[in-house]
């Protein structure tokens, strides 16, 4: 029993940062409807930065603070200059803003080996290795101080779309842009902050992650693909789908390492993600009908 | 005043107005009649910006609108409600109202005009929290013109208002628009339901084939014996 809930304790935790890495894809899906294959790598930029800050001495909870916003300046430098002009071309299909991303993830993935080399990094911080326990179960430090802060960005991320007029217009555009538009919402400048924000949040579990995981080059292609299946299980473009889809991916993958051996761990994912295309395609959205 | 020059409007290399212009004075209700396919939801789409005229001018109150950005238009008070509704669906009624006010003018007086919304309508007081897509479709019409007045018009264009509605939610529909006329807003209609309208605007036009063909007072339309013949069935 202790196994099982020790299993979900750090399953959920996971699945804290997986939820901030699916939210950003979720809104770059719903507003563009585009696949973002990207989105891995833009969070290997954001460990980047926090591993680059911490050789000076800043804590990876404080570059949370600088790689954030660098990575909503780039997020929007990438779409307003290398996805938007597509949209323009009559003779590109807008899928192909998809494989244009592609490209910029493959260019992001070698920029950082030419600059960082293919060699892994890692962070160490005097809570990397520490864990506290209630009960019997222990908790990993830096992956609670994470799911906490995760907590307060996909909170503050719902009120910000909920409650004021700039959400609101981004839900609007990915609903119906051409009446979006005829309300006055420059539906193109939505798409600029939308990709912003998605960068910027999917920067949030990079500097998050930093602290408990490896920094290479190709870390991330495996996360474009975990987000990827974060936003299929919670169902296209969904937000309060990304957090069922995060947390299930968390728990799967915890499940399945404990279960069936660590070497399984991704098996797991991949497989509930099949087996969901398969028999609910749609995603979790279809049970909840939100 | 609203005046539309000499416009020719393509679908890429398809040509589907020629050369169409008319004028919608201040306070008057102004129809644009005509089969499907005549080029009726293009004229409003192209007032309000979402395709451009290759040639032409669109002006209102001196303002060239063919000039503006597409999400600039409504902040000159041309407010369009598009043809089949086109609601936010899976927004509560108060958020299409609310987006219906992002202007800052009109972000000023949001509770004010929502107020009246729903005065006009009541039963979107009482919907106001469901999601707009779960609602009949004469109650989405209401909010599609709640959605329209939230944006303080001072011309609101209806583009097929009747479509899919039941006779008794049509009249009511056109009840509306008068209503909204009356508080001295511009309307300009753009319908298939010839006999109706013609009976309560000021003046009409007759679109055929994405032309002008005919223009007039209601009344004069109604006895005119081409209407008579295309459109009315007599």
């Amino acid at each position: 029993m202790d196994v099982f809930l020790q299993t979900v304790v750090a399953g959920v935790l996971k699945g804290g940062l997986y939820t901030l890495i699916g939210i950003g894809m979720t809104l770059i899906m719903g507003v563009m409807g585009i696949i973002n294959l990207a989105h891995g790598q833009l969070m290997m930029l954001a460990m980047y930065v926090t591993f680059v800050l911490n050789t000076m001495g800043v804590d990876p909870y404080v570059s949370l603070f600088v790689a954030m916003p660098l990575l909503f300046l780039l997020g929007v430098v990438i779409q307003k200059f290398l996805l938007n002009p597509l949209i323009k071309v009559e003779t590109i299909l807008p899928e192909n803003q998809v494989l244009m991303t592609v490209g910029i993830g493959m260019v992001l993935t070698e920029i950082a080996r030419f600059v960082f080399s293919s060699d892994y990094k890692y962070i160490t911080t005097d809570y990397s290795n520490r864990t506290f326990y209630l009960g019997k179960i222990s908790f990993s430090v830096a992956l609670t101080i994470a799911f906490g802060i995760a907590l307060v960005f996909t909170a503050a991320m719902f009120w910000f779309l909920l409650k004021t007029d700039l959400g609101r217009s981004i839900r609007a555009t990915a609903q119906d842009k051409d009446a979006a538009t005829l309300m006055g919402v420059n539906t193109g400048r939505i798409t600029v902050i939308t990709f912003g924000l998605g960068s910027g949040l999917v920067a949030a579990a990079g500097c998050l992650l930093a602290p408990v995981y490896y920094i290479f080059p190709d870390i991330g292609g495996p996360f474009t693909a975990k987000a990827f299946i974060i936003t299929i299980l919670g169902g296209l473009g969904s937000t309060v789908g990304a957090i069922f889809g995060g947390v299930t991916l968390g728990l799967a993958e915890s499940l399945g390492a404990t279960y069936l051996g660590m070497e399984y761990e991704d098996i797991v994912g991949l497989t509930i993600f099949i087996l969901v295309l398969l028999f609910l395609p749609g995603g979790f959205k279809r049970l909840t009908k939100v | 005043m609203l005046k539309v020059s000499g416009i020719d409007v393509f679908y890429g290399d398809l040509q589907v107005l020629w050369d169409v212009s008319f004028v919608v004075r201040d306070k008057e209700i102004v129809v644009l009649v005509g089969a499907n396919g005549a080029g009726k939801s293009t004229t409003l789409k192209t007032i309000s910006g979402l395709l451009k005229p290759r040639k032409g001018s669109i002006e209102f109150d001196g303002v060239r609108l063919d000039h503006l950005a597409p999400d600039r238009v409504i902040g000159q008070g041309v407010v369009h409600v598009p043809e089949a509704r086109r609601l936010f669906r899976e927004m509560s009624v108060e958020e299409n109202l609310i987006m219906g006010s992002l202007s800052p003018e009109a972000k000023k007086k949001r509770y004010e005009t929502m107020d009246w919304v729903y005065q006009l309508f009541p039963r979107m007081k009482e919907r106001r929290k469901q999601p707009a897509g779960t609602m009949s479709g004469g109650e989405q019409q209401m909010c599609a013109i709640g959605r329209g007045l939230m944006a303080l018009p001072k011309i609101l264009m209806f583009d097929e208002p009747s479509l899919g509605l039941s006779p008794i939610l049509v009249q009511e529909v056109f009840e509306i628009a008068k209503r909204i006329n009356k508080e001295g807003v511009t309307v300009m209609l753009v319908e298939q339901n010839v006999r109706q309208t013609l009976a309560m605007c000021d003046r009409a036009y007759v679109l055929e084939n994405g032309r002008v063909v005919l223009e007039g007072t209601g009344k004069d339309l109604t006895n005119n014996a081409h209407v008579k013949e295309a459109y009315l069935g007599i």
